[in-house]
């Protein structure tokens, strides 16, 4: 299985990488959109600004690359800001286009500490994962949630989490394990 | 809220883990991958490396240390110790770091907190204070700086801070419990979370501590021992502390 993690020059790949890595996926990373087209398992990593990272995204050309990956239904999954990316818009940093790859908008959270960082249980499943966030995204899509805030969403090949499942121990690596199987 | 977090603090230096009493006559004690791993998988929510050399000729053995311990650990980890500009942040997340945290840099220079945060993400950047009788410290403690912890708490927020970890120098190593009033008035002057360190003794005193911050620095109660980890674990569920199931 070849995964291939999107790299937009901010954040974490290396620890995505190695989350993959741990799992004897054949990772590796991903600028150009013909790895992106060509992995069984694409991966949208995220921390870092919204803004900044949509414009690397364009100009490596590898938004039209994930666009047209997840309308051709190829497996893709989004981390953190990678499932913020995916949505149509975000407010963050004054208002950004996104991806478009699900419906809805990144809001800023309002309740409690933010950022919310800390593990959180995800329902359904009842595990909990690791979060490090301070927006959320609004979708009809959502297909989890924790503690009343979107935790996953799914259109067709496309799922997105808020969590850092690679950075959530052994709930993290099953769920990874599940992205690399799909049924 | 999240669930509340048990976060052990390991000092390295040269690449290793050492113990040393006021940072001399540092004494190897293991090796920090194998350490941090074990402490993970004895339900560490996160952990903190410290730098406790800090030198700029450190830094090659710091940074191939955090490469090491992102391959291995699947739990998020801040590296402190040393950070003085966005290039020290960065090349430390790049390596693998989730967080960094800065102390006696931000107090010299506290536009250091936005560069930061501007680059990395507030969720990145951990302030620490080290307070005696409740006013900030520099240079691990030695140097007094006359500002409020509180304030200065609240000033890091204002600038992009998105942890403040706070250290009593008073309670630190007393293990006679937490500063609950600090904590408590540091929390209450922020809304980002706030990381409770320093004299933790018993499970009575990290649970206390758990019920005015968001999370808990362990350190010399732990003595370098993961199963003291674990122990400490089953004994806050049995204070009611809601944990999470790390299995």
């Amino acid at each position: 299985m070849k995964v291939a993690v999107c790299d937009y020059g901010a954040g974490n790949v290396r620890s995505v990488l190695a989350a993959f890595a741990r799992l004897d996926a054949d990772v590796s990373v991903a600028d150009t959109p013909a790895a992106v087209a060509a992995a069984d398992l694409a991966v949208l990593p995220g921390v870092g600004s919204a803004a900044s990272a949509m414009g690397v995204l364009r100009e490596r050309g590898l938004d039209e690359a994930l666009r047209a990956r997840v309308a051709g239904g190829g497996p893709t999954l989004g981390i953190c800001l990678g499932l913020q990316l995916a949505l149509e818009q975000s407010d963050e940093d004054g208002g950004v286009q996104g991806l478009g790859l699900l419906p809805g908008r990144a809001v800023r959270l309002h309740e409690g500490r933010v950022p919310r960082i800390g593990w959180a249980t995800v329902d359904p499943g009842g595990e909990a994962y690791y979060f490090a966030h301070s927006y959320v995204a609004e979708t009809p899509a959502a297909s989890a949630t924790s503690e009343g805030i979107v935790a996953e969403a799914r259109v067709a090949s496309f799922v997105g989490v808020q969590f850092h499942p690679e950075k959530s121990g052994a709930a993290g690596a099953r769920f990874l394990k599940r992205c690399l199987s799909p049924v | 809220m999240p669930l509340p977090r048990l976060i052990p603090c390991l000092d390295v230096a040269g690449g290793r883990v050492v113990k040393g009493v006021r940072f001399e006559n540092l004494r190897d004690v293991g090796d920090p991958v194998e350490l941090g791993a074990a402490y993970s998988d004895a339900g560490a929510d996160e952990l903190v490396f410290l730098d406790v050399k800090a030198t700029l000729d450190a830094r090659p053995a710091l940074l191939e240390l955090v490469g090491r311990v992102a391959e291995r650990l699947a739990i998020p980890f801040t590296v402190g110790g040393g950070v003085r500009s966005t290039a020290d942040g960065a090349s430390l997340l790049r390596a693998g770091a989730d967080k960094v945290s800065v102390n006696t840099a931000a107090l010299a220079r506290p536009t250091l907190i936005s560069e930061l945060a501007n680059l990395l993400g507030s969720q990145a950047v951990v302030v620490a204070i080290d307070a005696a009788e409740g006013k900030a410290m520099s240079h691990a403690g030695t140097e007094p700086t006359g500002r409020s912890a509180v304030d200065w708490a609240r000033e890091a927020e204002e600038r992009g801070a998105g942890e403040i970890l706070l250290t009593s120098m008073n309670a630190d190593g007393t293990r006679a419990g937490y500063d609950l009033e600090l904590t408590a008035a540091v929390a209450a002057a922020v809304s980002v979370p706030v990381i409770a360190s320093g004299g933790a003794g018993s499970a009575r005193h990290v649970a206390e501590a758990l019920a005015v911050a968001q999370a808990a620095l362990l350190a010399s109660i732990l003595h370098e021992r993961p199963g003291r980890l674990a122990s400490l674990r089953q004994e806050l569920h049995g204070l009611g502390v809601p944990l999470r199931d790390a299995a």
